[in-house]
């Protein structure tokens, strides 16, 4: 029992493939109808945000149900910072996530004293404050409802000491020293800072810092008998969980300068647990798969309409055509969360391990079949397991 | 150990392969797109389809109207396509509309939902230009989503034909060179209901605002209460009510004991459905405070809006874009087509919607080309008839419409269950017209990279 379960695939390896596969999305995605910048931003954008969540809740068990206040505050900070001091996005996503970092700092001090339900009812309170902060007290720093967003006449006191004459007629566009971070530019940014933050991940799930908070998860009385004080473990990973959060928030500003407080609903809070449990907690892969799938599902499924049903189905004689595109219909457009609300209970029902589970299933499956075959070697195969 | 293989090469040379034949077999096109840059964005080009982009609340608190508004999107489309009974393309002059598409492209549509936020609305707003290739982006039935999705439009070179959208910002502070509105807004309510209130009610009324906490409700509140202290009336407290609240009735308690004789409610959608049925199951109107009594105003009504509020409404006054009671040409047509189509009257969402996608495929047909700065050229100062409203004159200055505006009231004995609001007043487009000067804000360049 010495030797823990050795991965299959070694972290390298599953490093250079994810980044391989996250950079050529334009590419392989395009049969799916999802390659368009925007939808490939929101991926790795969220991919980030589930990734961060997952460090938390995957690593130590804790369920922060109110981590849309960090994505929210990242959101803010970056929006601020396009207004004040530049169009770049370097110091946008600095102070997105050292403010994100800051309330979560915060928040974790005061929410980490209780475990459990206690601890996910303190963090949704703080997150449903913070919204409600931003959504009417803070107005002259949020813009309330309506949303922070660029003005022409902002100060921009960096830009300004650097460029001679008259500002653009239009508004400016956030910029990396030059290039533009909108459409595909902007997602090769977002997709490289993922697969650092992937990496990231990966470094923390292998360190003692991460066997840590498993100890934690996996009985966390039992880790203070032995003379260890768990909160300042704790304390480090919702913060890094909250920064890596914030990071999110200033990447959704980042590719479209403009910050609103719905971000920091209850229901962002929910989706990102929803993301993390489709795809599989304390898992590498699976938050990632659970946030492209989700916002899959919000922005494709919520497209479709009775045309593009007809069009689909138009190989169905009219009669059952009649009664085909109409049952459907409920189930894409405005009622795309009915469908992701069917798939998450079967995931939840028969694969508790998310879609990760299900995969190493199929691998299994696969590779038993292929030992079957052979006839001798598996036998030793078992035995050495 | 040595059971676990390595992934079989065989995979490896898969994923190789496959994203060879992935690089290989776009590069056509990636090259073909850069070279479509120098042109501008979405332009359809060869093909025989003109694309237009629906992007409506069909979740929220605006979902009722939003659902009216793509009613009427795909009954324009009908309509330009030649589909139907041609509705107002009949009416609508100076037009060169034929009902054979615009510029003999077939007209072609996507749909999105804004479920009244503006983050949604512009990853839909984003999704429709990026994926489905939209030429023009209209809707919208918050004025939050809509200055959202105009800025949005702007930077990326496509028109925006707002839908529903009241906020003085839209076209004042918030304007942009590629937005256009149709709709009135809230600086011509105020005018408008100001007289009738002065009649109905005197000079001499202290009121009491509930707002909705948004750009809309902000310069609703604003405008109206600038015109009813002219009028001399004194306003006693403004609240900030959340959007999409529900439950209204912590703010309607404090209204009894202030001293306020009316109720302002800068409400829209569900929400005003809310406040105003609560307001009155609350007993506000059968009190009587400062001798006189109390009476509720609501300054932008909807008769979709009516429906839901049920008896609450009646004889409630406000004002409205357009009513399907209206007995010009225009709308007579437009209810017609509308009713054979859906068995419903339009709502005034439905009208500034169709109207709206009609003025754009005529912009197009006038200046003989999609390309965006010469479409806009020829909406700018554009003078038309027969959409419902009377003559109508699009600014230049602001992209903002002036046509007659409607006082309304609740009817008191409706003859069906559509005939819910009734026409008070029509206030002509000279009381209603205002320097565009007095909201700031700047339009911004033709062409945009």
């Amino acid at each position: 029992m010495t030797d823990m379960k050795k991965p299959v695939l070694n972290d390298m390896l599953l490093l250079f493939i994810f980044s391989a596969v996250i950079l050529l999305m334009p590419f392989w995605l395009e049969p799916f109808g999802a390659a368009y910048p925007d939808l490939l931003q929101k991926f790795a954008i969220y991919g980030i945000f589930a990734i961060g969540f997952n460090i938390l809740l995957g690593l130590t068990g804790y369920l922060s149900f109110g981590h849309a206040a960090f994505l929210g505050v990242g959101s803010y900070a970056a929006v601020w910072s396009f207004k004040l001091l530049t169009m770049n996005v370097l110091p946008a996503v600095l102070f997105g996530v050292l403010f994100a970092g800051a309330l979560a700092a915060i928040i974790g001090f005061l929410s980490l004293r209780r475990s459990g339900i206690y601890f996910s009812i303190l963090t949704l309170a703080f997150a449903q404050m913070s919204y409600n902060l931003a959504y009417s007290v803070l107005t002259p720093i949020t813009n309330g409802e309506t949303g922070l967003q660029l003005d022409r006449s902002d100060p921009r006191i960096l830009d300004r000491m650097f460029s001679e004459g008259e500002p653009a007629a239009g508004l400016p566009s956030t910029d990396l020293f030059g290039v533009t971070m909108s459409g595909y530019p902007g997602f090769y940014f977002c997709a490289v800072i993922l697969i650092v933050c992937f990496f990231i991940s990966i470094r923390i799930f292998r360190s003692p810092f991460g066997l840590m908070l498993k100890g934690i998860k996996s009985n966390q009385n039992r880790m203070q008998y032995t003379g260890l004080n768990t909160r300042p473990y704790m304390q480090t990973a919702f913060i890094i969980s909250g920064m890596f959060a914030g990071l999110a928030g200033s990447l959704l500003a980042v590719t479209d300068p403009l910050a609103g407080a719905e971000r920091m609903q209850w229901t962002a809070s929910g989706e990102v647990v929803l993301m993390t449990i489709l795809g599989g907690v304390g898992t590498l892969i699976g938050p990632i798969l659970g946030a492209a799938l989700i916002k899959y599902f919000e922005n494709i499924f919520s497209s479709f309409n009775d045309t593009v049903l007809e069009q689909a189905f138009s190989f169905l004689p009219e009669s059952v055509l009649d009664v085909v595109v109409p049952l459907m219909g409920l189930f894409v457009g405005s009622g795309w969360q009915l469908t992701l609300g069917l798939l998450f209970m079967v995931v939840v029902i028969f694969l508790p391990g998310g879609l990760v589970e299900g995969f190493n299933r199929i691998f299994k499956f696969i590779r038993s079949g292929k030992k079957r075959k052979g006839l001798v070697e598996p036998t030793q195969d078992q035995a050495s397991e | 150990m040595n059971d676990i293989k390595k992934p079989g090469v065989s995979r490896r040379g898969l994923l190789k392969a496959g994203a060879i034949t992935g690089l290989v077999a776009s590069t056509p096109s990636f090259f073909i797109k850069d070279a479509w840059a120098a042109d501008f964005r979405n332009n359809p080009k060869n093909t025989g389809e003109l694309k237009l982009g629906f992007n409506v609340p069909q979740s929220g608190p605006y979902a009722d109207e939003g659902a009216d508004e793509l009613r009427a999107y795909k009954l324009a489309v009908q309509h330009l396509n030649g589909e139907g009974d041609g509705g107002m393309l009949n009416t609508f002059k100076p037009s060169m509309l034929t009902g054979k598409g615009v510029l003999g492209k077939k007209v072609t549509f996507a749909t999105g939902d804004t479920q009244t936020k503006s983050d949604a609305a512009r990853a839909s707003a984003k999704r429709m230009i990026e994926k489905d290739g939209v030429l023009m982006v209209t809707g919208g039935s918050s004025s939050g989503v809509a200055v959202a999705v105009q800025s949005l439009c702007q930077e990326q070179g496509i028109i925006f034909m707002a839908g529903l959208t009241h906020s003085n910002d839209t076209t004042g502070k918030d304007k942009r060179r590629y937005g256009f509105r149709h709709f009135f807004n809230a600086y011509m309510s105020g005018a408008a209901l100001a007289p009738v209130l002065n009649k109905e009610y005197g000079s001499d009324r202290r009121a009491y605002h509930l707002t909705a906490d948004y750009t809309w409700g902000w310069t609703q509140e604003e405008s109206i209460k600038n015109s009813t202290e002219a009028l001399g009336w004194e306003t006693v407290q403004t609240v900030k009510t959340p959007v999409g609240a529900g439950d209204f009735s912590q703010y309607i308690t404090p209204v009894l004991n202030s001293g306020a004789d009316v109720l302002i409610l800068n409400h829209y959608g569900k929400d005003m459905i809310n406040s105003l049925t609560q307001a009155v199951q609350f007993g506000l109107r059968d009190k009587q405070v400062n001798g006189k009594n109390f009476e509720i105003v609501v300054p932008l009504f909807s008769r979709l809006m009516a429906q839901g509020a049920g008896d609450a409404i009646k004889g409630i006054l406000g004002t409205t874009n357009w009513n399907w009671s209206l007995q010009d040409d225009g709308s007579q047509a437009f209810v017609k087509s509308f009713g054979a189509e859906y068995g419903a009257p339009p709502s005034m969402a439905a009208q500034t919607c169709y109207a709206q996608t009609l003025l754009y495929a005529n912009a197009c047909e006038m200046a003989g080309t999609f390309y965006p700065p010469e479409v806009i050229k020829q909406l700018e100062g554009f003078n038309f008839d027969g959409m419902g409203n009377g003559p109508t004159f699009y600014r230049a200055e602001d992209h903002q419409c002036f046509k007659d505006v409607l006082v309304v009231r609740g009817n008191e004995n409706p003859s069906s269950q559509f005939d819910l609001l009734k026409v008070v007043d029509v206030t002509p487009r000279a009381q209603v017209e205002y320097d565009w000067n007095i909201f700031g804000g700047s339009l911004g360049p033709y062409i945009v990279e």
